[in-house]
């Protein structure tokens, strides 16, 4: 794909005047992408904790029927509130912090097009996370008509539903600046030679992302406005009483909803691109159409979203229409999954623990791939729709496909922003725990489902009580497993093997040209690229 | 190339127009449904029947009539009977009986729904008590009046329509005037 001349061997000391700030205040007012990737992760970890701690909750209380824990009203606010953590408070942040660090390395920019604004969308997160966070402890607890806050339920809420909304607008400002940063830096910044078709993988999954944050973020801050002023300001966009309806916001939110998904399985799917091909020794096979399938599925992903409300009552030629564009989606998605096995095809495999979760990544979301077509097809989808099966499906596409890629990065790249070797050993047992406890955990769900177990209620007909008990048991293992990996992250910024430049058997990209760790300035002269 | 400033100046008016277009949906929706029935939405205010419209004697529908109150709504809310058989093409009158439970004046809307959605472009009501808001004293109860037809190019397959009506207690203040006309 691309030829890297090395031309900067000595660019990394000459900037001693411009080294990183001290103390507190070098974080706070740091405007170097390398630093802001690094608080993009260090959030993005806190708050996959204290999502995990929620999800634990629920757990804990589905582990038997009957009520053991808490109240369902505590249950509702523990489902609602794991999911607005997890989606925008940990998966979204997490992909931006990579893309923070290796986008100006992959494309040889010194640094992001605008460092000021990247410092502000950063720094929006913590208050929106505490803010959000901060409603369970306001009168009438936090949001608890489900992440998707479909009015009329959500309008019963309490006055913390503003804060709710409130935190939403931020997050989503956020995700909006740190899109629109990517995208003048990929466009305007590249490395001279460093034409669109020969960006990496992980920069165009990105590039065609930040545009989905920009089409639908928005549409969502309007659709949450709505609510705010229906709840409020006495207006009726989805009040009946007052001639709105409420499935209106069905179809706002899922105008956002169902792009988002791809805003975060996208960037997985960029990071996957990068790893397979480094422990195959082989090129990525078929790159330019992993361009074209990632284009396909960003456009296919705007004009589906009513396949999340099936049961609405449609009209025929509208079942018909979202059934067909969604099963559509399978095409590219597959062109991407057969690419990446070709890329296995005959290669020099060698299974590190990037490789092995970016293959597990493969198995998984194809489960995760494949139980969603079976939703697409609308005449069962009325069987399927809000029970465990679709819990089941989202969770295989989001843990051990966009958290099992973003873990799979993290070990990828970290000798390369630590200047560390991981420890290799703790690495394969955190894999091997975390793949087997995240089967554990999902799979039995789709059983359940298919058994007619409604989700978001904290109890149960005795029936589903036993693979209710073996998945709180995978919840479990999986849950504490990941304290394993926050344990091998700080053993190696503290020490560990050095780090050559390469970091692996010669993979590609401009990143592992320099020096690891990265030195703070990187490619303040741009790197040529053949 | 575009310049930075511009890229930037481009991306932000792109985020600004898709704020907008979220408002956009709500008249787009409004449209959709007019047109096409989604929703199970009727006429909201007087349906002309255009003349020369034959009663088609040789086809019965049933038709279910429903009164759904929602949690703590302060009436008593009921149909006067709960279904009647038809001839699409000809008039029927039918009732709902409301009473305020309340010691204090009340207002009220009513908001039907028709259920198929491909049966509410065939449902025209003439007159019904949905159209205006509804003022009860206290302890007030009394019938309130529908007439609809239903046309004959309902499609076959419909042999059951639903209307439902859920009674809404207004926001606006009892004792304007104006309050009770002015959200139909």
């Amino acid at each position: 794909m691309t030829t890297i001349t090395q031309g900067h061997a000595a660019q990394d000391h000459a900037h001693d005047s411009h080294g990183p700030g001290h103390g507190l205040s070098r974080w706070l007012f740091t405007t170097n992408h390398k630093d802001i990737g690094t608080l993009y992760l260090v959030f993005a970890l806190v708050m996959l904790f204290i999502g995990g701690a929620m999800a634990l909750i629920i757990r804990a209380e589905l582990f038997q029927p009957g009520l053991q824990f808490v109240n369902p009203e505590f249950f509702n606010q523990m489902t609602s509130m794991h999911a607005l953590i997890m989606v925008f408070g940990m998966i979204m942040p997490a992909f931006v912090g990579f893309a923070n660090w290796m986008i100006p390395m992959m494309i040889g920019a010194p640094d992001m097009a605008l460092p000021r604004l990247n410092n502000w969308s950063f720094w929006i997160l913590p208050f929106a996370g505490t803010i959000l966070l901060s409603t369970l402890f306001m009168e009438g607890g936090g949001p608890a008509a489900g992440w998707t806050m479909y009015p009329p339920l959500v309008l019963q809420s309490g006055n913390s539903l503003a804060f709710a909304i409130f935190a939403i607008h931020l997050l989503g400002m956020s995700s909006i600046l740190g899109a629109i940063n990517i995208i003048v830096t990929v466009m305007n910044m590249r490395a001279p030679g460093m034409t669109l078709l020969k960006m990496p993988m992980f920069v165009w999954t990105w590039l065609i992302t930040a545009y989905l944050l920009i089409l639908v973020m928005p549409v969502l801050a309007g659709g949450v406005t709505m609510l705010l002023t229906d709840r409020f300001f006495g207006t009726s966009f989805f009040q009946a009483a007052g001639g709105g309806d409420p499935v209106l916001f069905q179809h706002i939110f899922w105008f956002f909803g169902h792009p988002e998904v791809y805003i975060i399985i996208l960037p997985s799917f960029g990071i996957i691109s990068q790893i397979i091909p480094a422990f195959s020794r082989k090129p990525l096979f078929g790159y330019s159409s992993m361009v074209y399938a990632t284009a396909g599925i960003a456009f296919l992903s705007c004009i589906v979203w009513a396949h999340h409300m099936f049961t609405v009552g449609m009209p025929l030629a509208g079942e018909m229409f979202f059934m067909m564009s969604t099963m559509l989606i399978a095409i590219p998605t597959a062109v991407k999954v057969f690419n990446w096995t070709a890329t296995m095809w005959r290669g020099s495999l060698s299974f590190e623990t990037p490789m092995l979760f970016a293959v597990a990544f493969l198995f998984l979301f194809a489960i995760g791939g494949f139980s969603g077509v079976m939703m697409a097809i609308a005449p069962v989808d009325f069987q399927y729709h809000d029970t465990y099966f679709i819990v089941a499906h989202f969770h295989y596409v989001l843990v051990p496909g966009a958290l099992f890629a973003a873990i799979g990065g993290a070990y990828f790249w970290l000798p390369k922003w630590t200047g560390h070797m991981y420890d290799e050993k703790l690495g394969k047992i955190h894999f091997w725990l975390s793949a087997v406890s995240v089967n554990i955990l999902f799979f039995p769900q789709h059983f359940l489902g298919l058994a007619g177990m409604p989700r978001r209620i904290p109890d149960y007909a005795t029936q589903f009580a036993d693979w209710n008990a073996v998945s709180s048991i995978g919840a479990f293992v999986f849950g504490f497993s990941q304290l394993m990996f926050v344990y091998i992250v700080v053993k190696c910024v503290r020490g560990g093997a050095k780090a050559t430049a390469q970091v692996w058997d010669n993979p590609e990209g401009l990143e592992w040209t320099v020096p690891s760790p990265a030195p703070y300035h990187t490619f303040d002269e741009p790197p040529l690229v053949r | 190339m575009v310049s930075k400033r511009g890229l930037v100046t481009r991306l932000v008016i792109m985020a600004i127009c898709m704020f907008g277009f979220g408002f956009l949906m709500v008249p787009i929706y409004s449209l959709l449904c007019e047109i096409t029935g989604i929703g199970g939405r009727t006429n909201e205010t007087v349906a002309v029947i255009p003349a020369g419209i034959q009663v088609d004697t040789g086809r019965m529908v049933t038709v279910e009539f429903v009164a759904i109150l929602n949690e703590q709504a302060p009436w008593e809310f009921r149909p006067a009977v709960s279904s009647i058989q038809i001839h699409p093409g000809q008039l029927y009158d039918t009732s709902f009986y409301a009473r305020n439970l309340t010691d204090h004046e009340l207002i009220g809307q009513a908001v039907p729904s028709v259920a198929p959605g491909t049966a509410a472009k065939h449902f025209h009501k003439t007159q019904c008590f949905c159209f205006t808001s509804q003022k009860f004293l206290a302890q007030e109860g009394r019938d309130m009046g529908v007439q609809f037809m239903i046309d004959p190019d309902l499609p076959d397959y419909v042999d059951r329509i639903t209307l439902s009506y859920t009674f809404f207690v207004q926001r606006q203040p009892v004792d304007s005037p104006a309050a009770a006309t002015s959200t139909t």
